[in-house]
């Protein structure tokens, strides 16, 4: 028999103290070459920023391929681990230094995976952080593709100088569109 | 003076928050389908109002990245991050527990070598952070923070101390039943967890709106541990046993490549 699988829970208020440390959300030194800023705000069904909210980013490197070390706790400057984690600051907003993920298959688009938390937020949330830039890929891409011009808006994060603006809407008219993968039930 | 004696909007009672959750535990167990995860559109959780979508979860076939997780190792966590009644001059105070138990996958085989975090309020019930202002002591020697990873078994193993129960806002005289949060991470991204672990018996679980969002008795049931005297320790520790398991099937990077190959 297949086993259920365990609920989640809010992480609550206090998760800083479990799930921070330092650099969490330097995939690569700010500075660095290649690095770009990831950044946005987590906003709630009032529009105001959730200044208690965790986003989790999983990434590809520029060339495509996936990481596989270890160190995403512990920084060493230069091991690229694919893995970030930003907890949000007063106004809600969030912060990644990485580097731009390449596409994983070739002619895919480029996108980062993306968790949310948040205290009030009851279970996790995914999403998808897709890279502007590739519009050929991006319009053959099967999610983006299937969504209505105003849901694919939420997932394509926008360019700016020093890298690319992604908000994550909780709720609400310009509601970012989450995501469920196979095998999860209500 | 108690900060929590001069409210900064007028609180509900129990007895509504009560109420509506005894009106959704009818509509429930009415509608004959059988949940098995917390409900993100739980208004008696009054902080999940503004935070929960109003559209439903689109499903998607995960790419090649969410196929995948995030790889931690010895560099990562060092084997004394496992103890959290360590790294202080003294002793904490309180019940000095020890919980253990598997991390499995959706087809019940273990996760192995992969990242296990937890933290918690100490014993008075106060967590060690700068937004906690309930006037319960802090105590010097706990900081209510761990991690761990998964041996080869998919077996985790925290030492700490048992949390006490915590009072918050959401309502009038609102208490949180004692738990330990848990981060778990999975063979692939879509598996990732944040969850809660209980205790046994406890008798808040009735009125706590966060552990009844999960509307299905036994589905929540599966986040309290078991008491387990095999774990319990001669004059040492009390022990207790929680397995988790996450969702869906997992997958190694091995099993995604050969599934690409596959002409996928």
């Amino acid at each position: 028999m297949t086993p259920i699988a365990t609920p989640g829970q809010t992480v609550g208020p206090f998760f800083h103290l479990g799930l921070s440390y330092d650099r969490d959300s330097e995939l690569v030194p700010p500075g660095s070459p290649a690095a770009v800023v990831l950044r946005g705000r987590v906003l709630d069904g009032d529009g105001h920023g959730v200044p208690d909210a965790l986003v989790e980013i999983w990434q590809a490197r520029p060339d495509g391929t996936i990481a596989v070390e270890p160190g995403s706790l512990r920084r060493d400057g230069w091991t690229f681990t694919g893995f970030g984690r930003a907890s949000t600051g007063p106004d809600g907003t969030y912060a990644f230094t990485t580097v731009a993920p390449g596409p994983t298959e070739p002619g895919r688009a480029a996108f980062l995976a993306v968790a949310v938390f948040a205290r009030g937020l009851l279970n996790r949330l995914f999403t998808r952080a897709y890279l502007p830039g590739d519009t050929a890929a991006l319009a053959a891409d099967p999610l983006l593709s299937a969504l209505p011009e105003h849901a694919r808006r939420t997932l394509v994060a926008e360019a700016d100088g020093q890298g690319f603006v992604f908000d994550i809407r909780l709720r609400g008219p310009a509601e970012t569109v989450f995501l469920r993968y196979p095998g999860q039930r209500p | 003076m108690n900060p929590l004696a001069v409210p900064a909007r007028e609180l509900e009672p129990q007895s509504v928050i009560s109420s509506e959750m005894a009106a959704l535990d009818a509509g429930y167990r009415g509608a004959g389908v059988t949940e098995t995860q917390p409900r993100l559109d739980y208004p008696p959780y009054r902080s999940s109002l503004a935070r929960h979508p109003g559209r439903a979860a689109y499903d998607v076939d995960p790419e090649t990245i969410e196929r995948c997780a995030p790889c931690f190792g010895a560099r990562d966590v060092d084997p004394l991050d496992a103890d959290l009644t360590v790294g202080h001059p003294g002793a904490p105070i309180g019940e000095r527990t020890v919980v253990t138990g598997r991390v499995l996958d959706g087809d019940g085989r273990p996760v192995r070598r992969q990242l296990v975090e937890i933290w918690q309020a100490n014993a008075a019930g106060r967590y060690a952070h700068g937004r906690d202002q309930h006037p319960a002591p802090l105590d010097p020697n706990f900081t209510g923070a761990g991690r761990c990873l998964t041996d080869d078994d998919g077996w985790y193993r925290f030492q700490t101390i048992k949390p006490g129960p915590y009072p918050w806002r959401n309502h009038r005289n609102a208490w949180r039943p004692a738990h330990l949060h848990f981060s778990v991470f999975g063979t692939a991204f879509t598996q990732r967890l944040v969850t809660q672990l209980y205790f046994p018996g406890d008798p808040l679980f009735a009125l706590d709106p966060i552990y009844q969002s999960i509307v299905d008795p036994r589905a929540r049931d599966r986040l309290v541990a078991a008491y387990d005297h095999d774990v319990t320790s001669h004059e040492w520790a009390t022990g207790y046993r929680w397995d988790i398991v996450l969702t869906g099937p997992g997958q190694t990077p091995l099993d995604a490549e050969a599934q690409d190959g596959g002409g996928a």
